[in-house]
């Protein structure tokens, strides 16, 4: 079970490469298709250095750490039972493709409701750039279904 | 484009974004370009065997297309916070529209903000996501 001695640890943090490639795929899977999104010459043209990741995006990276789930393992916590409650973002600097990133998160908060059935892990992430900025801050409630409640 | 302050009101509406059928091809796209490869969302034996119907979307694909609908509205490099709450599951073949409103007008360290309240719905008019954005305009 995941109990309140996990507030405050932090998980190993791990880097990423901000690829052209993927962008263009996450621009398809999105259907994105503002070709500033896409194209870099439209990107340049709209002022940006190379082609931008959309704002979502940066959490996409977070999964690229060599386990992402490892620490679901670790808590004690059975992935078919996790939903993801809420998403925040806050925005600091552009991320663009050629940017290297690194990912640095700590638990927050861990908190029950309903008598136990849920719980909430409350994980915060701040992603810093190759050149030491600081560019976005995550905030992600993980929810956690009860696994003793038998059968669904 | 710039959109100005003194332009958008409280009550505005910005252009909704209206998505084609949610189909499993979509889902097996945002995997692979997400990075989220849990297999609740392409794989229906691993769906079934944890008590769902059926594969059902990543939340952060609805979230991504209220980035787009965004970013349709304002320059991405605007966008201060966003954040939504996840209240109800995409299912496959729902049709998902994006629309958001603005609420308040504020300034906050000496920058002029504008929050945007915005939520996807199905044809049914649940709300499957609900959260809102901060946006600096000029």
């Amino acid at each position: 079970m995941v109990d309140r001695t996990h507030i405050g640890r932090t998980l190993p943090p791990h880097s990423a490469n901000v690829e052209a490639g993927r962008l263009r795929l996450f621009a398809k899977a999105i259907g994105e298709t503002h070709p500033e999104y896409t194209d870099e010459g439209a990107a340049r043209a709209a002022g940006h250095p190379a082609l931008p990741a959309p704002p979502t995006y940066v959490l996409c990276l977070d999964f690229d750490a060599p386990d992402p789930y490892a620490w679901f393992a670790e808590f004690g916590i059975d992935i078919a039972r996790v939903l993801h409650g809420s998403q925040n973002f806050r925005y600091f600097a552009p991320i663009y493709a050629g940017d290297r990133l690194t990912f640095a998160s700590r638990i927050e908060d861990v908190f029950q409701k309903r008598g136990g059935a849920l719980t909430f892990v409350i994980k915060e992430t701040d992603v810093t750039n190759q050149h030491g900025v600081r560019v976005a801050e995550l905030r992600a409630t993980i929810v956690i279904r009860d696994n003793e409640g038998g059968q669904e | 484009m710039t959109r100005a302050f003194d332009s958008v009101a409280v009550g505005d509406a910005l252009p909704p974004l209206m998505l084609p059928p949610l189909s499993r091809t979509t889902l097996a796209l945002y995997a692979g370009a997400s990075g989220d490869h849990n297999p609740i969302h392409i794989d229906i034996d691993f769906a079934r065997q944890a008590g769902a119907p059926d594969v059902f979307a990543h939340g952060m694909l609805s979230m991504a297309w209220l980035g787009r609908m965004l970013t349709g509205w304002t320059a991405q490099q605007n966008l201060r916070e966003f954040g939504i709450r996840f209240s109800a599951i995409t299912q496959v073949g729902e049709r998902i529209t994006c629309s958001g409103r603005v609420t308040e007008k504020l300034e906050r360290d000496g920058e002029r903000l504008v929050r945007v309240e915005v939520q996807t719905t199905n044809d049914a008019g649940e709300v499957k996501l609900v959260g809102d954005a901060l946006i600096a305009l000029p």
